[in-house]
């Protein structure tokens, strides 16, 4: 059943390219059917799925048998949350981009490969399979940014393509490592990550292939100092194109180092637990101090989904059931709030203003001009602050708690990451919304557009889901945690020497 | 199995909605809602403070423990003993005065969106009940800071010329102590695996948290870490000296209604935190820097006396003075979480001072919040000036005015026959004993107190006439029934506080068995 998001989602590609080119309310539907049927799949399938805790196959048929490459698609409860995450972020990037008049059909044919793409990743259980995916979403990107983008479009594109490539090589080099090492132990050619997942390999060799593997996957996940593509890259995409990004795309890199990094190498994991949780707490500080200080509205988003992504990487580095929970449940959270954050700035402040710099934006009183907008933003800004009541706050929570076991002095620093966290958001609502400053005289003759039902229904949504997760974390606890608790699972080899618990 | 408590919160969290929904056009609609939603809480609190069984020192109308997030160890449980049910009484109580002096704010059309104010301060109040009647930390941290937002935005958008960056500095200050007390209680958390006050509580009693709490984290004196965390939390918001710089401003410059909100309920949140989270689950952590909390009890006392003293504005004078009376809610519970071996039947003075905080914190959130209440009519009739030299000789155009703020500032003073005296005399009863030196020098607070609201009767009420005021109008008959409530309960509790403390004499009891180890 699940496969079917990722077939359905380029069914959708293909059918958009055979629409007449200059049907762009066609096209708008089509995406939007495409992305609404994949999310009901992703649910549906989620749903149906009996058992979290293991690893349900979807499918799996030869591929290319001389490497043992297989066709393999299954799920677990992590990709669960994910595919779910995928499939609402999906539609709220629809639903925010509905404005767009500019070949809107090839807009479209792309914003869904890369959805399409996602999804592909998040099922994948064969590593060139799950490579394959991972690559197929930087062409996408590129081009979303580059064609639809805003400010220095192309510099933009081009750091994140560069940014991306060389991540996944630096993946590639060590996951061909690890291909011959463990086809010397097994007798047989395997990419089969269950089976990886069960190769013993050598202390010396997981010592400097995971840091390769890890910092690979990681540069897409924003870990400092690799994070300098993000808020460029989150500024010049378009907002659906921003909103993928901090939504679904940096979530690609945690989830690799989750799913192929750590499982594959825990020891290696556990000799560099210290650097990556400082690399993770450094990141949660720096993003936070740099998003206090940006002119640009944009930017302080760019640099908190830096932040944010922090809490993922310190939630990994714990290596503890708690921790991880709280970094997959992370990962769920960010992904909506941050295209909430996202979809206010980009669409219904950038789109109708055109400007994001707050010294314009404070003359506006745009908390009158479009309240929807505003009350959006704080409701947003406060589910980013942390707030509980928002998923936000179970995640960041459970992180937290798990990484006072491991490194209480960093959980302690993580904690002035948070304190500023609040600080720059409120700057932002501010500034952006409710400033005290000289308002300039509003022009009658050209009226802000109000804020259209697409754009309301894509806001509720959103704000919606992180409300739910908020208050009711159990129903997406009750798939991420029996991966980690269950002692057959793939991830038991991770703990079970950890040593902390 | 009955629901009172969630009912109780669920009435104006629900009222808020429906008058948030309510558009901005239908003001007069939006606050008879409003008024309605408070006036069935008050009634609904009323109610649960005549069934609440004064012999009982645990908890009552308890719900749950309900499983919420397992594996988080979040439940939801509620309950009130005497404590939270005085909290409740007092919320219930300063809320609907609050909504229906705020009248004046949108009057004259310079201010709008009253729906969204309405809906605030019913939220607020929702908060507030939640928050003194949660028995689970996540739960009760959800409504804490629940709690903290309508108050941010009650102060930015509606506040004096000051007011952005006044809300900012409250929230930041208010976070900041959060996040210290949330990551303590995570540590707690993983240490010891619980949530819930109750449980932490009885694991301090037997002394098993300090040592879990070493168990499991290689780190010689965690608790004391750990404990200044929870501290720094509560201290930010009650607030201690030198943790108070948020308030005068914040105070200041929210308007008068939410002033009152802000200063007769909110800042008990600190307090109630204090008794019901840190002297219970620290009691160790306590006695082992008793002095400086002393201290720090005692520097809140008389340095904000003395500000208060300098203050040339009236609300800061009053805000400043806030701080001074729930210095004295601080003294009486450190005095109490001292060791005392060597005073004779130290529980019934732990007992004394305990009642005496209790007491002080229902007066003063009465109190205080008159006060405020007589601010906002004073602003209503000076169009917002509130000098303490722009005014004079009002005795002689409003006399009834002038009798009835004289009674809540000598309420303020502490003059026996009013409700505060009985709570600082308590007070200072139990804390003598108890911590001697810091009872004699805190004595010093009541004296500038004395002369700081002396002084503004008369620059205020007394001495000549100012010209520009011979129009200042009276109480009017409705602003009379608005202020003789809290008027009457001034003397009610002054001749007869055994209303109060009947009530919370068994959860006083049960306090000082915790301390007592």
């Amino acid at each position: 059943m699940l496969a079917w998001t990722i077939y359905i989602t380029f069914l959708g590609v293909l059918v958009l390219m055979l629409l007449p080119r200059d049907n762009a309310r066609a096209a708008r539907i089509v995406a939007l059917l495409t992305a609404i049927a994949g999310c009901v799949v992703a649910f549906v399938g989620a749903i149906q799925q009996t058992n979290p805790g293991e690893v349900t196959t979807i499918v799996k048929t030869d591929w290319i048998p001389a490497i043992g490459a297989n066709y393999y698609l299954a799920a677990d409860g992590i990709s669960l949350v994910l595919v779910v995450l995928t499939g609402l972020a999906a539609v709220s990037g629809i639903l925010f981009s509905w404005n767009i008049e500019k070949r809107t059909k090839e807009f479209f044919a792309f914003y869904l490969a890369l959805i399409g793409g996602v999804y592909g990743v998040f099922l994948s259980f064969d590593l060139l399979l799950l490579f394959v995916f991972y690559e197929l979403t930087i062409i996408p990107k590129y081009f979303l940014i580059a064609r639809w983008g805003s400010t220095r479009k192309e510099y933009g594109a081009m750091k994140l393509a560069l940014y991306s490539f060389v991540g996944s090589h630096l993946v590639l080099i060590g996951l061909i490592a690890a291909w011959v090492v463990a086809k010397g132990q097994l007798g047989h050619a395997s990419l089969d990550l269950i089976e990886l997942s069960k190769v013993h390999f050598s202390a010396g060799f997981q010592h400097w292939v995971f840091p390769l593997v890890f910092v690979g996957f990681a540069i897409l996940a924003g870990m400092w100092p690799f994070h300098t593509w993000a808020p460029t890259g989150h500024v010049a995409a378009p907002t659906a194109g921003s909103m993928l990004l901090a939504g679904v795309v940096m979530k690609l890199g945690a989830y690799g180092c989750l799913r192929v990094a750590m499982v594959m190498f825990p020891e290696g994991m556990r000799e560099w637990q210290w650097a990556i949780a400082a690399l993770a707490v450094a990141g949660i500080v720096y993003g936070a101090g740099v998003a206090l200080v940006q002119r640009d509205f944009k930017f302080v988003i760019g640099y908190s989904s830096v932040s944010h992504m922090g809490f993922v990487l310190l939630g990994l580095a714990t290596l503890n059931t708690i921790g991880l929970d709280g970094a997959v449940l992370q990962m769920f959270s960010h992904g909506i709030i941050a295209g909430l954050l996202f979809g206010v700035v980009g669409r219904m402040v950038y789109d109708r203003t055109h400007t994001r710099d707050f010294n314009d934006l404070e003359t506006m009183q745009l908390g009158k001009l479009i309240p929807f907008a505003g009350v959006t933003f704080v409701i947003a800004g406060v589910a980013s602050m942390g707030l509980p009541g928002f998923s936000g706050f179970v995640a960041e929570f459970q992180v937290l708690m798990g990484a006072w076991s491991v490194f209480p002095k960093l959980t302690i620093l993580s904690g002035v990451g948070i304190l500023i966290g609040v600080a720059y958001t409120l700057r932002a609502i501010q500034k952006g919304f409710y400033s005290d400053a000289q308002p300039k005289p509003v022009d009658h003759d050209h009226p802000m557009e109000p804020i259209s039902v697409a754009e309301r229904f894509g806001a509720v949504m959103l704000i919606g889901a992180s409300l739910v997760i908020g208050l009711f974390p159990g129903l997406l606890m009750n798939w991420i945690e029996p991966c980690f608790n269950s002692p057959l699972s793939m991830f038991a080899r991770l703990l079970v020497k950890g040593g902390s618990q | 199995m009955n629901h009172w408590l969630t009912i109780l919160t669920l009435v104006p969290f629900l009222g808020g909605l429906v008058v948030a929904g309510l558009g901005t056009e239908r003001k007069n609609l939006a606050r008879g809602l409003a008024l309605a939603a408070s006036f069935i809480a008050l009634s609904g609190a009323v109610c649960m403070w005549m069934h609440l069984d004064s012999s009982k020192g645990g908890m009552q109308f308890e719900e749950g423990p309900w499983n919420w997030a397992p594996t988080l160890g979040i439940q939801y449980h509620l309950g009130v003993d005497g404590l939270g049910a005085l909290m409740v009484l007092l919320t219930a109580i300063v809320t609907p005065l609050a909504i229906l002096v705020s009248g004046t704010l949108f009057a004259d059309g310079k201010q709008n969106n009253s729906h969204v104010y309405y809906a605030l301060v019913l939220w607020l109040q929702a908060g507030l009940f939640g928050t003194f009647t949660a028995l689970n930390f996540f739960h009760w941290f959800l409504f804490w800071e629940l709690g903290l937002i309508p108050a941010f935005f009650l102060v930015k958008l509606w506040g004096g010329p000051k007011r952005g960056p006044a809300a900012t500095q409250f929230f930041i200050y208010t976070m900041v102590g959060s996040v210290a007390l949330l990551l303590s209680f995570l540590a707690i958390r993983f240490a010891t695996g619980s949530f819930d006050f109750i449980e932490l509580a009885a694991m301090a009693k037997s002394g098993a948290l300090t040592k879990a709490l070493e168990a499991h984290f290689a780190w010689k004196n965690i608790g004391l870490i750990i404990f200044f965390g929870a501290f720094l939390g509560f201290a930010v918001k009650v607030p201690v000296i030198p943790f108070h710089t948020w308030l005068p401003a914040a105070y200041s410059e929210a308007p008068s209604p939410v002033t009152m909100l802000l200063t007769g309920v909110m800042s008990k949140m600190g307090v109630y935190g204090f008794l019901r989270i840190l002297l219970p689950i620290f009691p160790e952590q306590i006695r082992a820097v008793l002095t400086p909390l002393l201290w720090l009890a005692v520097a809140t006392i008389v340095l904000s006396a003395c500000a208060a003293f300098a203050q040339k504005d009236l609300k800061r004078m009053l805000a400043y003075s806030s701080i001074n009376h729930l210095g004295y809610c601080l003294l009486a519970m450190f005095a109490a979480a001292s060791a005392a071996t060597a005073v004779n039947a130290p529980e019934i003075q732990k007992a004394a001072a305990l009642d005496g905080c209790l007491l002080q914190m229902f007066n003063h959130g009465l109190t205080a919040s008159a006060l405020f209440l007589f601010m906002a009519l004073i602003e209503k009739r000076s169009g917002g000036l509130r000098g303490l030299d722009d005014f004079g000789g009002l005795r002689k155009v409003v006399p009834v005015f002038t009798g009835l703020m004289g009674i809540a500032i000598f309420s303020s003073l502490g003059l026996p026959g009013l409700n505060g005296f009985v709570g600082e005399f308590l007070v200072f009863k139990g804390v003598f004993p108890l911590a001697p030196w810091a009872a004699a020098i805190s004595t010093i607070g009541i004296l500038v107190t004395a002369i700081f609201l002396l002084t503004l009767i008369q620059r205020v009420f007394c001495g000549p006439l100012n010209e520009r005021w011979t129009k200042f109008p009276d109480l009017t008959t409705g602003e009379r029934l608005l202020v003789i409530p809290s008027i009457a309960l001034m003397f009610i509790l002054g001749i007869w506080p055994q209303f109060i403390l009947g009530a919370v004499d068994a959860t006083v009891v049960k306090l000082v068995q915790q301390l007592t180890f």
